[in-house]
């Protein structure tokens, strides 16, 4: 009995240095993070938009407040009965708003998703293999990015119709050759390491490294641009919307509201001020966030 | 030099042909059948038959793509469905509009960004820069049609000094279309002008040209601007398909008959010809104008133009 507890400190000691050890691993970046005042602006307003959004439910009923008409409340100013005013239909500004923030980051966060999953699948193939697949793989890509994002969701839009799938699909699909091109590059720079010749050497196939060992490992590069590509995403919703291939009216969304209110935006500027701001702040939540964690996790790139 | 132009010319050609055969496909997948929409109430089977085959829809779709291809080379564009007047009128009558934003959108990013990314990169620390970094970071953010509405507010509908749309009043009617498109990639231009100097002013090369007794001017010029220069290039290069998509947006805001304008109201009319043709002649631009950037790149970086030296250049 007298030795147990002697060998028992030790090892949770090392149970403990352990853990301490790979705490410490996720805290330094953590803290890191914190040090960059810009990417937890960023970070705060994210939050608060996407909680925003979560709870769009509890502060203002869909259908009875966002999209239902009421001609006696038109054109109410601000900060009266209804927080950023009424619109041309009577419909609270603000309800319209943060139900537009559901409608834009589902479609926003689910396009990039799409796109990840095509872009990452083609740009890991052609770093992991080179060759003949990278080449080929690539000068495609390249041919679709001589489309700018933009024009290549109009297209795919204006081929297939206006539907919340078909805008997911074709932003998605618009920033498939972007999304290769960031896989390929952060595969490439990993796929030489020692961990993978030792993968390949207890005879795990290809897709179990490129899934378990590489892509793990690139972990940092593709999220600062997914968080980018989800800025751009919105984005591109918006100006869909603006220019009626996207989201069409009722449905309350940024850039509906914006080519809804333009008409009348000369006497009640309110109308395309409150939503503009919401798209300004979304992009520039996640630019500064996507900033900061570049500079997180690479801190050679900070200046 | 020479050599290295015609490479990049003949490696242009497939480019440009996989691109229409890309969004040539993409109209081909268009659902529904336009002779039906053409005909409107005189439809009948007989009818949209003719019609097909006067319009050479009837053909197997790698039969349209050739037939396509080669009226492009003759700069027949087809026949739109709404008016049945040539796409190519139409589309060479607006693009003079779009090419003319773009490139006053392409001075106003470079003209402004640039200087302004120098002077703040040779006092970093100071108000000046960290303005300019606020600026650059906000200015990136900035939804361009909502950036448009906002000018038009305090511009034309408060202080009356510039028109809100149309292209009728010569210079004065570009000035807030230009600023609207360039914004995103002016702070973007100045963003990278302003790093790529901190990193420059801090090479071997600018402390020996200072010790040697070169001015402060000139040291900032001739060896640090050159150096500094490659990665604002290709932001600049990189950005001429991104203000092609964001034209579409201003010349909605300020009602700009141009190329973008055409192509949303040819997707609201579902007139396939017209939107084919506007995407092709925004694609063949990008392709040329990331060429352009390209031989930029050969005349100012100096390892290029050494490897084609041989003979020409």
């Amino acid at each position: 009995m007298a030795e147990t507890p002697e060998v028992k400190t030790y090892s949770t000691k090392k149970d403990f240095m352990k853990k301490f050890k790979k705490k410490s691993r996720f805290m330094e970046l953590w803290y890191r993070f914190l040090k960059n005042k810009p990417a937890v602006i960023g970070l705060i307003l994210f939050i608060t938009i996407v909680l925003l959004a979560i709870c769009a439910p509890l502060i203002a009923d869909y259908n009875e407040v966002a999209i239902k008409i009421d001609m006696g409340n038109r054109f109410n100013p601000p900060f009266t009965d209804n927080l950023l005013g009424t619109d041309e239909f009577g419909r609270d500004i603000f309800a319209r708003i943060v139900h537009g923030a559901r409608i834009s980051l589902t479609i926003g966060i689910s396009a990039i998703t799409v796109s990840f999953l095509l872009g990452g699948a083609l740009g890991s193939i052609a770093g992991f293999f080179g060759g003949r697949f990278d080449g080929w793989i690539m000068r495609a890509m390249d041919v679709f990015l001589c489309l700018p994002d933009m024009l290549l969701a109009i297209a795919i839009v204006a081929a297939f119709g206006v539907s919340t799938l078909n805008i997911t699909l074709a932003i998605g699909l618009a920033f498939t050759p972007r999304m290769s091109r960031v896989v390929r590059a952060a595969v490439m720079s990993v796929r030489g390491n020692e961990y993978v010749e030792a993968a390949r050497c207890i005879g795990a196939r290809n897709g179990r490294i490129i899934t378990r060992h590489v892509l793990i490992n690139c972990v940092g590069p593709i999220i600062v641009q997914i968080t980018l590509y989800v800025a751009n995403a919105i984005l591109t919703i918006s100006a869909l919307s603006f220019i009626g291939l996207g989201i069409e009216i009722p449905t309350p969304e940024w850039g509906n509201m914006l080519a809804e209110g333009r008409a009348a935006m000369r006497q009640y500027p309110h109308l395309v001020i409150a939503p503009g701001l919401a798209i300004f702040f979304t992009i520039l939540s996640l630019n500064l966030l996507g900033d900061g964690l570049r500079d997180t996790l690479d801190p050679r790139l900070k200046q | 030099m020479i050599r290295y132009i015609l490479k990049r010319l003949l490696a242009m050609i497939p480019v440009i042909l996989a691109l229409t055969f890309v969004v040539f496909t993409i109209m081909y997948l268009t659902p529904g059948d336009p002779t039906a929409r053409i005909l409107g109430n005189e439809y009948t089977a007989e009818a949209s038959a003719i019609l097909k085959t006067e319009l050479g829809i009837d053909r197997p779709f790698i039969v349209q793509y050739f037939s396509y291809l080669g009226g492009l080379l003759q700069g027949d564009f087809g026949r739109s469905y709404i008016t049945m007047a040539p796409v190519s009128d139409e589309l060479f009558a607006r693009f003079p509009n779009t090419f003319t934003i773009v490139i006053w959108a392409m001075v106003f990013c470079v003209g402004v960004g640039l200087p302004i990314g120098v002077l703040s990169a040779t006092k970093p620390n100071s108000v000046f820069s960290n303005i300019t970094m606020v600026i650059s970071l906000l200015g990136v953010s900035l939804p361009i049609f909502w950036l448009g509405l906002l000018l038009i507010l305090l511009f034309s509908v408060n202080l009356g000094w510039l028109p809100a749309g149309s292209m009728n009043h010569g210079f004065r009617s570009i000035i807030l279309p230009a600023i609207t498109l360039g914004a995103n990639y002016m702070a973007n231009v100045m963003r990278t002008t302003r790093s790529s100097m901190l990193e420059a002013i801090r090479q071997d090369y600018i402390r020996t040209a200072r010790a040697k007794g070169v001015d402060k001017g000139s040291v900032i010029r001739k060896h640090a601007l050159p150096n500094a220069l490659m990665p604002t290039i290709t932001v600049v290069g990189m950005n001429i398909g991104a203000l092609l998509g964001g034209a579409v947006l201003t010349e909605t805001v300020f009602s700009i008959p141009g190329t973008g304008r055409l192509l949303v109201d040819s997707i609201g009319s579902r007139d396939t010809p017209m939107v084919l043709g506007c995407l092709v002649i925004m694609a063949v631009c990008v392709a040329i104008s990331n060429l352009i950037v390209d031989l930029i790149y050969a005349y100012i970086d100096p390892r290029i133009k050494a490897e084609y030296a041989g003979g020409e250049a």
